[in-house]
């Protein structure tokens, strides 16, 4: 009796302690790469950064063109892939289940999920940029939307499948028609959920490179028209980080700090809806 | 609750008893599972009718029968009569949404919506009707009033529902329920997960809500079953064993199983 609590009592303290070890380890990386951003890209934090476009060597330029071009792909990719994400989640969840088709689309949303970006943006690439003959924004969101909507769909579904069937059934009893169910029972149960889902997507897509080289391309100057080639900020630091001109990797230093701390703000964000929500 | 908890309440006599709900020949399945077996019974206008039976007898399956709530699964069917007022509610045609704005159900976990007190209750009545402010306000009012939930939040109003008690929250399901005046409310086990004293406040607003509503309970406890019913059904693996006045099932039930299982010799 004695042996065996004590045996327990030990193996306690080796499994609680490496347990330990592997939160360290993991926070430890993203301890080092927050503060090797900082530490390199903070200095290079001015404001000629958000009011300059980006310049040749030699002239002081900034990244207002990535940044604006980021926010425009960004948000481009959201307006067709949340839509899309979410409704296609809403079926899978509410109407779906386990019937054929609902099988299918969840599969091929598995595979879309952990679908290699370059793979999308080539694919994009032939679609869209081809026939028109040109690079364009636009093409560089719907490769986003790509990449975002299937985390929604998985999300959404997944949230709504914790709606317990009672509250359904509850909201049915009234005499409530099937969508309104859906719209502002289901929904509203679970939406904190659905928006993290939702920020979860935008930061993956705010973070992409290989979807947009093929797509949106790039682009030197300010650019708003989605039809043209457009800058974003993973972009940028990819080109200036190669670059052999010193003050231009000190710029992709500060665009890398710039989208960090951007998608940081998102997942706080979504940590703080969610935590009000629980409380209202 | 002043009155012997195992005295039948006396039932109206037979002749006052206008039919609401007439089910006939009922056979319901569970894909291959034959779950009800030609069920035939009536409720009665104004008066309540408790199902009880072992678990698994069919109550429940019967119960959401009345309100096509099985409607909402695949695989679950009914054939047979069900007539409310003479119209075949297991018609195909029928619309489902206003079929259970005529019959209401509360279950047995309290489910409020994840909206505010009010919302839960003003949310049923506007998808029937357009009020005005002071018409939805007075709305709320008396159907808390209705369910005694009134004293208890008239100034927490715009809370969530969900941070009332258990016993608070079945009854703001309730009140949502009466808002919209249906004409039968479906009760299914409403008190199994509440404590006695929520139990007995649930059993009195039984008693207020029958004569206005025609009641159906299913239940799993016999004495609340004599306490707030007027009629009693058994059910015994998917059959209707006995139909009558809830004192004649209690005192001299005239099938064997009927009277086994109301003296607690199984079940």
């Amino acid at each position: 009796m004695a042996n065996l609590y004590s045996g327990r009592k030990r193996r306690n303290i080796i499994w609680t302690g490496l347990a330990y070890a592997a939160t360290v380890l993991g926070l430890s990386m993203l301890v080092i790469i927050l503060v090797t951003l900082i530490w390199n890209g903070f200095g290079g934090l001015s404001i000629d950064v958000f009011t300059k476009n980006t310049a040749p060597p030699g002239v002081v330029g900034g990244l207002l063109n990535s940044i604006v071009g980021s926010i425009v792909t960004t948000v481009i990719g959201l307006a067709i892939g949340a839509p899309l994400g979410i409704l296609a989640g809403t079926y899978l969840a509410e109407y779906g289940h386990d019937t054929r088709l609902a099988v299918v689309v969840r599969f091929i949303n598995d595979i879309l999920l952990s679908a290699p970006s370059i793979v999308v943006g080539l694919f994009i690439y032939e679609l869209l940029v081809v026939p028109v003959g040109h690079f364009s924004a636009l093409a560089g969101g719907v490769a986003l939307a790509v990449l975002g909507a299937p985390i929604m769909v998985r999300t959404t579904e997944d949230m709504l499948n914790l709606v317990p069937n009672t509250l359904r059934e509850a909201a049915s009893a009234l005499g409530m028609p099937r969508s309104l169910v859906i719209r502002h029972v289901a929904y509203r149960a679970v939406r904190s959920g659905i928006v993290t889902g939702v920020l979860l997507a935008i930061a993956r897509m705010t973070g992409e490179t290989a979807p947009l080289i093929f797509t949106a391309l790039g682009n030197s100057l300010f650019s708003l028209d989605p039809r043209g080639p457009m800058s974003s900020l993973p972009l940028i630091i990819y080109e200036f980080a190669r670059s052999p001109y010193a003050e231009q990797q000190k710029l992709a230093w500060t665009g890398a700090l710039i989208l960090t701390f951007a998608v940081l703000a998102l997942s706080i964000t979504a940590r703080a809806l969610s935590a009000s929500s629980k409380q209202n | 609750m002043s009155n012997d908890v195992n005295a039948p309440r006396p039932a109206k006599p037979p002749s006052a008893n206008k039919d609401k709900i007439i089910v006939r020949g009922l056979n319901f399945y569970y894909g291959q599972n034959h779950a009800l077996k030609e069920v035939t019974l009536s409720l009665f206008e104004g008066q309540v009718t408790a199902f009880i039976g072992p678990s698994g007898c069919g109550k429940s399956t019967l119960l959401r029968v009345l309100n096509r709530m099985y409607d909402l699964y695949p695989g679950q069917r009914a054939e047979g009569e069900v007539l409310l007022d003479g119209e075949n509610i297991l018609s195909r045609d029928l619309d489902l949404n206003l079929l259970r704005s005529r019959v209401g159900m509360v279950f047995q976990k309290p489910t409020p919506f994840p909206m505010t007190i009010y919302d839960n209750i003003a949310f049923g009545v506007r998808l029937y009707e357009k009020l005005p402010k002071s018409e939805m306000d007075a709305r709320v009012e008396s159907s808390l009033k209705r369910t005694a939930l009134w004293g208890e939040v008239k100034d927490k109003l715009n809370a969530n529902g969900l941070s009332l008690s258990g016993g608070q929250q079945q009854r703001l399901c309730i009140a949502r329920t009466v808002a919209i005046s249906p004409e039968v409310i479906l009760f299914d086990e409403p008190t199994s997960a509440l404590d006695p004293i929520s139990t007995a406040k649930i059993e009195e607003l039984l008693d207020e809500l029958s004569g206005e509503y025609t009641i159906a309970i299913v239940t799993h406890n016999m004495q609340q079953a004599a306490r707030v019913s007027h009629y009693t059904a058994f059910m015994y693996l998917g059959e209707m064993v006995e139909f009558n006045e809830t004192n004649t099932v209690f005192t001299s039930p005239r099938d064997k199983r009927t009277q086994d299982y109301v003296t607690g010799r199984f079940g």
